[in-house]
């Protein structure tokens, strides 16, 4: 029964993708990153946090490339220099609205400075010239299971962080001189925020590659910020997407092994990258999240 | 360090420097920092999808930054322009990861197109990026006093009919051929450094629009300079040193900036 199952399904869903132990690996890491990125990602687009969030996925190459220079697992690099840069922003003075870009910008341009000489000592002394478009590009596939209890650590410390602040943090988002008017400390909420923001970027560039992983967290959650008004219902529905996309691109990944150009993959004998499926369903997303909303001008107006 | 393919290097490095500092300046005026990133960062597509085709680098990147910056300025227009841009740039990298996969001989040159590769500039680069470099310029100074109208005094402008849309258009343009000429020099990620960091130092130092740009100008040529000259003696990515550099210009600008106003000297414009 199953094998005749399995055979109706097989041009959709190549065979062995659910026996495969690296797809279960990158189902459950996609699912836990998803969800992270969807709910912090909420508060990002509500604050128009987006850059920043664009710099941390940037700036964590450096963390990536310091991990490999180092020998350690790259996650670790990730978040910590996610979190010094996250802190150096704050400093510089991120929380302003005039400026902000420019702070963001000079730390990013640092960040990436520091990378190219970082990359280029990877290649240099450790021979390994896949190393630049792992870090930069990511897959999923190749997230070793051993990682898992840390990413979901990491996951479970920055939705920690929005659920204990998820009241001050959204009026704050919202108008940040009503909760200044009300006694919250919104400058050190700023602070906390960014760093849930930094770890939870540190995921989603472990996931789908540093310069992608703003994808993952501005998407889903413009997507669903522009189908419903609601925070909360807009964090399931972020997440929701999020999910869908990973899981859609992973099996899309993994049946695009047979498609043209065949073997030509890097490293060779891979299908097309996961990242580029996954970054190609959430923009879609956010193109048809603007339907319903055209729609109703247009009948308004017809 | 001044002879032979070196001489390249520095003629087109100086032209490119010249640009990214006028430009520069109207991405900073602008607060335009985000998008200044986005569109040479996603021309990178451009570069590895030419590759894939055998067709010219320079055509590759112009087609893509022109392309990524109109469409930020029109989905822009109906969505958050962060948000929009964000997704685009997303979007043109993950293009940019499919051909990088399909292309098995491109991977050692990924590099010096994020991060730059100032030695491998040939002489026959050095006529397009001068001529991209008259257009950027030309442009600029046609549009200098819209631009600048629209720039600080939106409302004002509207009202006496430069349309903030169109100039915003028109501006993303400039960016996309700056971006495409400077990343073969600098790299993708860099370009931003450059038109960052020297127009930020300068607002610091002073308020009036033309010797601002003229110091933008200045400096960002001072970065490119010392940076060609630590990467040739240390062979280090140029990128790295860019990018040092130019926060290192924008710290002693607003440290210059912050000491003067304490000690109660006021800006220049001010007097």
């Amino acid at each position: 029964m199953s094998g005749a199952l399995a055979s109706l399904l097989a041009p959709v869903i190549e065979p062995g993708f659910f026996s495969s132990e690296d797809v279960r690996v990158a189902i459950l890491v996609g699912a836990v990153v998803a969800i992270v990125s969807g709910t912090v990602g909420v508060f990002t687009v509500m604050r128009g946090q987006s850059f920043a969030g664009e710099a941390l996925g940037d700036i964590n190459t450096t963390g990536g490339s310091a991990a490999l220079l180092a020998g350690v697992a790259p996650l670790w690099g990730f978040v910590v220099v996610g979190v010094v840069a996250a802190a150096a922003m704050d400093l510089i003075g991120i929380q302003r609205p005039r400026g902000r870009d420019l702070a963001t910008g000079i730390v990013l341009g640092v960040g990436l400075g520091v990378a190219a000489l970082l990359l280029y000592l990877v290649t240099t002394l450790r021979n390994t010239t896949g190393a630049t478009v792992t870090i930069l590009f990511g897959s999923v596939f190749t997230v070793p299971a051993s990682t898992l209890p840390l990413v979901a650590l990491l996951g479970a410390a920055a939705l920690a962080i929005v659920a204990l602040l998820y009241r001050p943090l959204l009026l704050s988002s919202v108008s940040a001189e009503m909760a200044a008017a009300r006694g919250i400390p919104v400058r050190a909420l700023g602070a906390a925020y960014l760093l849930a923001m930094a770890v939870a970027v540190a995921l989603a560039a472990f996931t789908i590659g540093t310069i992608l992983s703003t994808a993952l967290l501005v998407g889903p959650a413009a997507s669903a910020l522009r189908l419903t008004r609601r925070p909360g219902l807009a964090i399931a529905v972020a997440a929701a997407i999020g999910i869908a996309a990973m899981w859609l691109g992973e099996l899309l990944a993994y049946d695009s092994f047979y498609w043209p150009p065949v073997g030509t993959g890097q490293p060779v004998g891979t299908g097309w990258p996961v990242s580029f499926f996954v970054v190609t369903l959430i923009f879609l997303a956010y193109l048809c999240s603007g339907l319903p909303a055209l729609l109703r001008r247009r009948s308004g107006a017809g | 360090m001044f002879s032979g393919f070196m001489v390249n290097a520095w003629e087109v490095a100086s032209i490119v420097a010249v640009v990214a500092g006028l430009v520069g300046f109207f991405v900073v005026l602008r607060g335009s920092a985000f998008v200044a990133h986005a569109v040479p960062n996603g021309s990178f597509a451009g570069a590895a999808g030419a590759v894939l085709i055998g067709a010219n680098t320079l055509v590759g990147l112009g087609v893509f930054s022109l392309l990524g910056a109109l469409g930020i300025g029109v989905l822009g227009r109906r969505g958050r322009h962060d948000v929009v841009t964000a997704l685009a740039l997303a979007m043109m990298l993950g293009l940019g990861a499919l051909f990088l996969s399909f292309s098995v001989e491109y991977a050692p040159e990924v590099e010096s197109l994020l991060f730059g590769e100032v030695l491998g500039i040939s002489s026959n680069e050095l006529a397009p990026t001068a001529v991209l470099a008259l257009v950027c310029v030309a442009a600029i100074v046609a549009l200098y006093r819209p631009l600048m109208l629209s720039s600080v005094l939106a409302e004002v402008g509207e009202a006496r009919g430069v349309s903030g849309f169109r100039m915003e258009l028109c501006f993303l343009a400039v960016v996309a051929l700056a971006s495409t000429m400077t990343v073969p020099v600098v790299g993708t990620l860099l370009i931003f450094s450059l038109m960052i960091g020297a127009p930020a130092a300068a607002r610091h130092l002073t308020d009036r629009p033309l010797v601002a740009m003229a110091l933008s100008v200045a400096i960002a040529l001072m970065t490119v300079w010392s940076a060609i000259a630590a990467s040739y003696e240390t062979n280090y990515p140029v990128g790295f040193f860019v990018g040092t550099i130019g926060a290192g210009a924008y710290a002693l600008g607003r440290g210059w900036g912050a000491w003067r106003r304490r000690a109660g000297t006021p800006l220049p414009s001010q007097t």
